[in-house]
């Protein structure tokens, strides 16, 4: 009986896991479908730091990695870093990457239910409209 | 564009702008240049971070150092025990003599910090190159690396905060101090105040390699009497006092 539910509740875990990951690979395709889609922001530039297939599925790792390489060995490649994705990604009305649900970050993010508290510390906007409205 | 190549040219760049900001006119220094490395190059155990603080330059009631690392870092100014301050100015007086010293003081990069010591999640790091940090990412806020420093270097960042700067993230709930301005030093120049301080025209405070002979800085203390600040504790300070 117990195992019967498990593996009920599993089957129904992994359909939903493979549909919020097709809808995320299929996001920039538009239209119809009954799958509601996340609305993703534009970004600067051709192309991302890697393929965008790769990014949807690895940016964390890449940025936790590079993290750690700044932050302990002082490795400042400007490639994975929190700072270019901001320079590249951050909306052209809110001028952030995370000010409203529909910037960059957040508007994925919303959509698949996850919360990261990096902007708490890390500026959300590009350099050059950042940290200028205190001393 | 291939990623060495971009690499290169990055190194090159960075190269260039290095010998531009500290060459005033051939053969001029302004200051000694702080040999930076490539972005990619991670920071070097040959290498000690330190600086030499003249007490006799330091000017009573000025505060140009202070107010160039919190513009550098986005620290607020306030001087509650609740704000962030990265350097306290303190004026000093000898009650038998009635001499006045002045002097800033910040974290000492110490060799054998006690911040280290206790820290309970290993957020409390120094870098190779010696200077003394807080990872942030890994920092919980139990202030125990606060209760250990002998020199009130560290504070608690008590507010939300908004709008840091993008070389400075800063949030709630974790611990800071002096960085040395870490990501410019990264770049190959000066800590704020350092600059500040010259550029008031003090230049109380030299900054470089303790372990390179031909640094100023370590030409200076082979040279003239300078001392750390409690040597008695045995930690070994990056950064040294003349005059006091
Ligand atoms: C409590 C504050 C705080 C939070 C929260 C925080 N960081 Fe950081 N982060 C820092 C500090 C401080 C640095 C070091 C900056 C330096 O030395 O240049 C840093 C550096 C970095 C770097 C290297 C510099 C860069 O811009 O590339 C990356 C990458 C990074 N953090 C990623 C993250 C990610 C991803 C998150 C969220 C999961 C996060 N951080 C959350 C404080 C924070
Ligand atoms: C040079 C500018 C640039 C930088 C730097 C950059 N990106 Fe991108 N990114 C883009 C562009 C352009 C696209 C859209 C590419 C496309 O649709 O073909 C994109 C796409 C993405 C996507 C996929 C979005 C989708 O439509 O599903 C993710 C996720 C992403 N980037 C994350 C990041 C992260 C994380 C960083 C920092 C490590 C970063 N990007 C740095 C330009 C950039
Ligand atoms: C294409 C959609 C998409 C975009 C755009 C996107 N993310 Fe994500 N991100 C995700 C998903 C989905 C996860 C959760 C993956 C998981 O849990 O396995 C995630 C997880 C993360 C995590 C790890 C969180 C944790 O707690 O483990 C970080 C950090 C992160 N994203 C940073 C960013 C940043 C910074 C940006 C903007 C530059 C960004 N992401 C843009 C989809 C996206």
């Amino acid at each position: 009986m117990r195992s019967k539910a498990k593996s009920a509740l599993l089957a129904l875990l992994l359909s939903l896991a493979v549909g919020a990951g097709w809808a995320i690979s299929q996001a920039r395709e538009a239209p119809a479908g009954r799958v509601p889609k996340p609305a993703i922001a534009p970004a600067k530039g051709e192309q991302c730091v890697e393929p965008v297939d790769f990014m949807r599925r690895n940016h964390m790792q890449l940025l936790l990695h590079q993290r750690d390489r700044t932050m302990h060995e002082g490795i400042r490649t400007k490639r994975y870093s929190l700072k270019g994705c901001v320079e590249c990604h951050a909306s052209p009305t809110t001028g952030s990457v995370a000010a409203e649900q529909g910037d960059f970050c957040q508007s994925c993010h919303s959509y698949a239910a996850v919360k990261i508290d990096c902007f708490e510390c890390h500026a959300s906007r590009p350099q050059a409209l950042a940290g200028g409205a205190k001393p | 564009m291939s990623g060495s190549d971009a690499g290169r040219r990055q190194f090159l760049a960075w190269g260039a702008g290095a010998v531009a900001t500290l060459t005033l006119a051939p053969g001029v220094l302004l200051l000694q240049p702080a040999h930076g490395r490539a972005p990619a190059e991670a920071a070097s155990g040959k290498v000690r971070w330190g600086m030499l603080i003249d007490t006799n330059q330091c000017a009573t009631g000025c505060d140009a150092c202070v107010t160039a690392c919190n513009r550098e870092n986005g620290l607020s100014g306030g001087t509650r025990e609740t704000d962030s301050q990265w350097i306290r100015k303190m004026e000093l007086e000898d009650p038998r003599t009635g001499r006045k010293t002045s002097l800033p003081m910040m974290c000492q990069h110490c060799e054998k910090p006690p911040c280290v010591d206790v820290c309970p999640t290993g957020a409390s790091f120094k870098r190779a190159d010696g200077i003394v940090l807080v990872d942030k990412h890994i920092c919980i806020g139990c202030r125990y690396c606060m209760m250990a420093c002998p020199y009130k270097a560290r504070s608690l960042v008590h507010e939300n905060l908004a709008d840091q700067k993008p070389d400075v993230p800063r949030g709630k709930g974790t611990v800071e101090a002096c960085t040395l301005c870490v990501p410019r030093v990264d770049r190959g120049e000066h800590p704020a105040c350092v600059e500040a301080c010259a550029a008031a025209g003090h230049g109380a405070i030299v900054f470089g390699d303790l372990n390179d002979p031909a640094s100023e800085i370590a030409q200076r203390v082979a040279k003239y009497p300078s001392v750390q600040v409690r040597a008695d504790l045995g930690m070994n300070t990056g950064v040294r006092y003349q005059g006091i």
